[in-house]
């Protein structure tokens, strides 16, 4: 016989009594995804939190043998994927997972822009984004010095530098991501912990806000699948989260899976020569795919335009292209509600015409 | 009399609070700031040997934490300057073929006086001395 002080048994046993998971049962019934000639493209979020996962999970192994000095940063990398038993295959992955989490951003990024999808009430989620996306470039440029090669010492000495540029601010700036003067061993730790602690918590942070975004707003429908409904006299077709898109997601993710092993495997990334901090930077030498487009862009603009050197008009140039952006937003409507439309399209084009056009340039040129 | 007192309380609740958040950040923001930390100032250094360096060829330098590009340009005359490409802070190299001075990183090219002849570098590279000593090349910073 209980007690008068305890509650009776709820139905559903132990768990439930503790945990409530009738509610969340009750959410995920509640929650809808519209069905349309797009739904594809929904997915992309989700595979680019799913390859975020599997980063934390192989850098957390990585972590087991990996040294953040100059001395050993090297050394222990080569000892991971010579010597660990499948360390060639994991951190492998991890780097495969990178460049395909950072693809996978940006179909979701531009995704959004074609279809419309940061109309009002979604500014926030937009915004929330696009942070993301940049501390996923973050991620990017701070692992990328940590295998301590040729490579990755270079391209932190260009990318720091283009730091010191900014007028006024840029000297400390630079100083603060390098830790001292010049990129160094207190580079490669900094970095480190940029890159194993610091970007993790903001990520995950930032990550737990869009998702809660996403969830009070919904998925968008975009406006032409509205309006083709509203003439039918009918609402866009919804198709439940759970288990209905769920199980398709998990589908994606096992194909985003198999298509990350079989780069991993057959296309193990290779570690490439020591950096050494008193030998020219080698012929050839350029950036990860992501950074390719500015890297090109440095690489024509003349040392001076007017009276302005190259690197900061450069600089100024890809401010102002990263500001408009993420105002996209703010500018998509005029001031009576209206939608630029076209502007929206012609400027989501011109931007992947111009990514894709001087990445491609960037890597043959 | 009840409001005036309600917001004393509030600026001192606030200020308080503000001052504690400032405290807090103060001495971590100064933490992430790197001390400097000063070198010992190195005003020459030796480059090895003549008969290591062929004419028309180049070598990296190490003068005390900055790299110096060495070149001897023919059997009696060596240039030396330093090796840091002044776009972007890439280390250059002696292109044996142009008799230039080449930057790999975005592709900046110096002539052999260390002014830049094209690419985006802003300004040349800064010059230093070049002393034989016996049979002892030496590297040292201009006046």
């Amino acid at each position: 016989m209980a007690s008068a002080t305890e509650p009776p048994q709820q139905q559903g046993g132990w768990l439930e009594e503790r945990l409530g998971l009738a509610a969340i049962r009750a959410f995920l019934a509640h929650k809808t995804v519209p069905v349309h000639a797009h739904t594809l493209w929904y997915y992309f979020g989700g595979i680019t939190l799913f390859l975020f996962t599997i980063q934390v999970m192989t850098g957390t192994l990585l972590l087991l043998y990996y040294r953040p000095s100059p001395a050993e940063a090297y050394e222990s990398v080569q000892f991971i994927v010579t010597r660990v038993q499948f360390g060639w295959l994991i951190r492998s992955i991890h780097s495969w997972s990178a460049n395909l989490m950072i693809l996978s951003a940006f179909i979701h990024m531009f995704s959004v822009v074609f279809l419309r999808a940061f109309r009002r009430p979604r500014e926030l989620t937009w915004l929330s984004g696009i942070a993301l996306l940049g501390l996923a470039l973050a991620f990017g440029f701070s692992g990328y010095l940590l295998p301590w090669n040729t490579v990755s010492y270079f391209a932190t000495k260009v990318g720091t530098d283009m730091a010191a540029a900014v007028p006024v601010v840029g000297h400390n700036m630079a100083r603060f991501l390098r830790g001292g003067n010049d990129v160094g061993g207190a580079t490669l730790t900094r970095f480190f912990g940029f890159h194993v602690a610091v970007l993790p918590g903001i990520t995950t942070m930032l990550l737990l806000a869009h998702l809660a975004l996403v969830q009070k707003h919904g998925m968008s429908s975009p406006r032409w699948a509205v309006e083709e409904y509203r003439r039918k006299g009918q609402s866009v077709p919804q198709m439940p989260f759970f288990p209905n898109f769920f199980l398709r997601e998990l589908m994606a993710w096992y194909a985003a899976l198999g298509v990350l092993g079989s780069l991993a495997a057959i296309f193990p990334w290779e570690l490439g020569l020591k950096a050494d901090p008193f030998a020219p930077a080698p012929a050839g030498i350029r950036p990860e795919w992501y950074f390719l487009a500015p890297f090109y862009t440095l690489k024509l603009i003349p040392s001076h335009v007017l009276v302005f050197e190259g690197e900061l008009v450069g600089l100024a140039g890809f401010g102002l292209l990263a500001l408009w952006w993420v105002a996209l937003p703010f500018w998509a409507v005029d001031r009576k509600g209206v939608e630029r439309t076209r502007w929206v399209t012609g400027a989501g084009v011109v931007l992947l015409a111009y990514l894709a056009t001087f990445s491609a340039l960037g890597y043959w040129r | 009399m009840e409001e005036p007192r309600r917001n004393l309380l509030r600026w001192l609740l606030g200020g308080g609070l503000s001052a504690s958040l400032i405290s807090f950040l103060y001495p971590a923001f100064k933490f992430m700031n790197p001390p400097d930390i000063p070198e010992a100032s190195v005003n020459e250094v030796s480059a090895g040997k003549v008969q290591d360096l062929k004419p028309n060829t180049g070598k990296i330098v190490k003068f005390g934490s900055l790299p110096v590009l060495l070149v001897r340009t023919t059997e009696t005359e060596w240039s030396a300057f330093s090796a840091v490409c002044t776009h972007l802070n890439c280390t250059v190299q002696y292109k044996e073929s142009s008799h230039q001075i080449w930057c790999a990183c975005h592709n900046g090219l110096y002539n052999l006086n260390g002014q830049v002849v094209s690419g985006p570098p802003p300004h040349p590279l800064e010059a230093y001395s070049v002393h034989i000593r016996g049979d002892e090349v030496v590297v040292s910073r201009r006046a």
